[in-house]
């Protein structure tokens, strides 16, 4: 009895942050359950935690890299701070120092042209029955971003500047490749001016040469207007090129998280060392040391007990089966979550004393 | 478009001979003749002659002298010709049974499909936006309710409530026996009131499986990427589900109700029997079961005329409702 209890058990203690006009995008402690079904009247029998607590912080005008493999929780977490998909389980979710789950229909309405998302794959998320032109504009009406006249321009314009023709605009989505299609898709999110756009896995479902294309793209529309990017991606070499900060994730929860140059020189999790052990390295002389994880991801229905990552960690130690880390800052801005580092001296408690 | 269209009417001809062609194999094939049946009852008659001698006559009489495949060609070439020929059984010819029969089946189809659209797709769409809730629930069962109940079960419960019971609607039949007593106005309410149960019968037996169809069909758009796209777009759930949504549903729809339209024309036997309605399900079946060669043929190659119709109608409808199958 007491074990199905603990199952349905949700743990939302959290200390709550304080609005920080320096971030665009504070997230604290965010959790996002997907409750599993079962039994004959169909009851919740326990949770699937995408999203375990994940902590980070986001600065105007730069961009962040979210990696894990697959199944982690990066597109849950990005859909999440959106609001994307339904209520969140716990946590903050501060965007311009609001909590966004606490804004009513008419607020959400208007707070959707301030953040967008790129989805990641341009051939499931545009509605087949819909020309490109009104895929981009419809929004653009909804939330009366220009007047009427200037309508027809602006699209052109919006569509120009993510290198589309103003003749593409009466197609329909079956007739582009997939390059364009993100572009269509970049588009569609730029047409609203956000300020802040989660990338979701964009380049993924592209081949290399048009990757590059629209990772520029990107970066060009950044510097144009002062876009905030979550990025996420499976991709380590895309993220190095584009992110100021990455966090990486495993099973729910982000275990390493600092600047792209700290993270990538100098990588602390286990976790994170095994990740980037496996970066293709373009030079046949150069023998990689592959750090090879033993078994596979466990359920995150059912994560283990303590660190989520000991069950596959080489550095496993007693401490790690049954406690679970915190959070701890090793140098300014790098942050990992590892018991390895208990004992190092960290930047907050010099800080804090 | 023109050019497929054209393309396709050529295929529907070539379609449409072969499925004559076997039609009437199956009908010279079965076991019932209606020569024979009736040979067999005039040589029973007194001072008759013998039943050999009447089928000789009988079967000249009805041009079945030849094998399948000239009686095939004889009748094909009358059809060319628009001539239906004499329904056996009925003694008049095809066509004229066939129009005094059509109307009541008809304006039965059409009224009862009209209702199953405007009732089924808004249930099944209700139902998938609010999924394992309640009224999803109620809506299931409410559909499964009615692709189980057999026919005959459930028109026999009405009529025990809504005639029997409350005595609201007629039993059975096209009009009451002061039907020629009555004004304009009165006749209309009194063939009106026969129909009613007749129609309510075929609604809930046929929705369910539209409703089904649509909640399936729904759902799958729901979950599709866009619809998340829209929702990122920051429209409002009624635009999304009404504008985004429903509008990629059509196109799984339209197959269905391009299918549906021999169904207007095909009659519906069981509920035609039970309420006492000369429609053109009850007819065409006493007409198969007797050996009605030429009716048959006539009931049976009209609608297979209008499946290829439906079909065709389908196809284009597809390019009407979905970008990605019009040809340019």
């Amino acid at each position: 009895m007491s074990k199905k209890n603990d199952a349905l058990a949700i743990d939302n203690n959290y200390t709550p942050v304080t609005p920080d006009p320096q971030y665009i995008l504070q997230v604290n402690a965010l959790k996002k359950y997907f409750p599993i079904k079962g039994g004959v009247i169909t009851k919740t029998v326990g949770y699937v935690k995408a999203v375990d607590g994940v902590t980070f912080n986001l600065k105007r005008g730069t961009t962040m890299g979210l990696v894990g493999e697959s199944g982690c929780g990066k597109t849950t977490t990005g859909r999440a701070i959106l609001r994307l998909s339904g209520e969140k389980t716990g946590g903050q979710v501060l965007f311009n120092g609001k909590e966004v789950y606490d804004l009513n229909a008419k607020e959400m309405h208007d707070i959707r042209t301030k953040m967008q998302i790129i989805f990641q794959d341009p051939f499931s998320s545009l509605s087949p029955r819909m020309p490109v032109g009104e895929i981009i504009g419809e929004a653009v009406r909804e939330h009366g971003i220009v007047s009427k006249e200037e309508y027809n321009d602006y699209i052109d314009n919006v569509m120009d500047n993510c290198g589309l023709q103003p003749y593409h605009k009466d197609r329909y989505p079956h007739e582009f490749s997939g390059g364009q299609r993100q572009r269509i898709c970049i588009a569609r999110a730029l047409a609203l001016n956000p300020e802040f756009v989660v990338c979701d896995e964009p380049v993924s479902a592209l081949d290399v040469s048009i990757q590059a294309q629209i990772i520029n793209l990107l970066n060009d529309l950044q510097e144009k207007y002062k876009l905030t990017y979550l990025f996420i991606s499976h991709d380590l070499s895309v993220v190095e090129h584009i992110s100021d900060t990455v966090g990486v994730m495993y099973l729910g929860n982000l275990v390493e998280y600092g600047e792209t140059d700290d993270i990538f020189k100098n990588p602390l999790h286990p976790y994170t060392k095994a990740l980037f052990s496996a970066i293709p390295i373009p030079d046949p002389t150069i023998k990689m040391k592959r750090i090879v994880l033993e078994g596979s991801i466990p359920s995150p229905a059912n994560p283990p007990a303590g660190c989520k990552f000991h069950t596959r960690c080489a550095n496993c130690m007693e401490i790690c089966k049954t406690q679970a880390p915190e959070q701890k800052e090793i140098e300014p801005g790098h942050y990992v979550v590892c018991h390895l580092y208990d004992d190092v001296k960290g930047v907050e408690k010099n800080e804090e004393e | 478009m023109r050019k497929f269209i054209i393309r396709r009417l050529l295929q529907s001809i070539i379609i449409l001979f072969f499925v004559a062609f076997i039609i009437y194999a199956l009908m010279r094939c079965l076991p019932t003749s209606f020569i024979e049946a009736m040979a067999r009852q005039k040589s029973m008659q007194p001072n008759s002659k013998s039943y050999e001698e009447w089928m000789q006559q009988l079967t000249a009489m009805y041009n079945m002298d030849g094998g399948i495949l000239i009686g095939f060609i004889r009748w094909l070439g009358n059809v060319i010709r628009l001539d239906f020929g004499d329904s056996w059984r009925w003694t008049i010819p095809v066509t004229e049974k066939f129009k005094e029969v059509i109307g009541l089946s008809f304006i039965m189809g059409v009224i009862s499909f009209f209702f199953e659209l405007i009732i089924a797709i808004p249930l099944g769409i209700i139902a998938a936006t609010k999924q394992y809730s309640k009224t999803d629930y109620a809506v299931s069962i409410i559909a499964l309710a009615g692709i189980s109940l057999p026919t005959f079960f459930f028109a026999s419960l009405l009529k025990l409530v809504f005639s029997v019971k409350l005595g609201w609607f007629e039993l059975g039949g096209v009009v009451s026996r002061d039907y020629p007593q009555l004004d304009a106005f009165g006749q209309f309410l009194d063939r009106a009131n026969h129909l009613v149960l007749p129609i309510v019968t075929l609604v809930v037996i046929s929705m369910g499986s539209l409703m089904r169809y649509t909640r399936t069909n729904m759902l799958e758009v729901l979950n599709a990427d866009y619809i998340r796209t829209a929702r990122a777009k920051g429209l409002s759930e009624r635009k999304v589900i009404y504008h985004h949504a429903f509008r990629n549903t059509l196109i799984p729809i339209v197959t269905i109700v391009g299918g549906s339209l021999p169904g207007l024309f095909s009659g519906a036997l069981i509920t035609e029997t039970l309420f006492s309605l000369p429609g053109i399900g009850f007819i065409s079946y006493v007409s198969e079961v007797s050996g009605d060669i030429p009716f048959t043929m006539f009931y049976l190659v009209f609608l297979a005329v209008l499946t290829l119709l439906g079909n065709l109608i389908a196809d284009i409808l597809y390019a009407v409702v979905d970008p990605r199958v019009r040809i340019s």
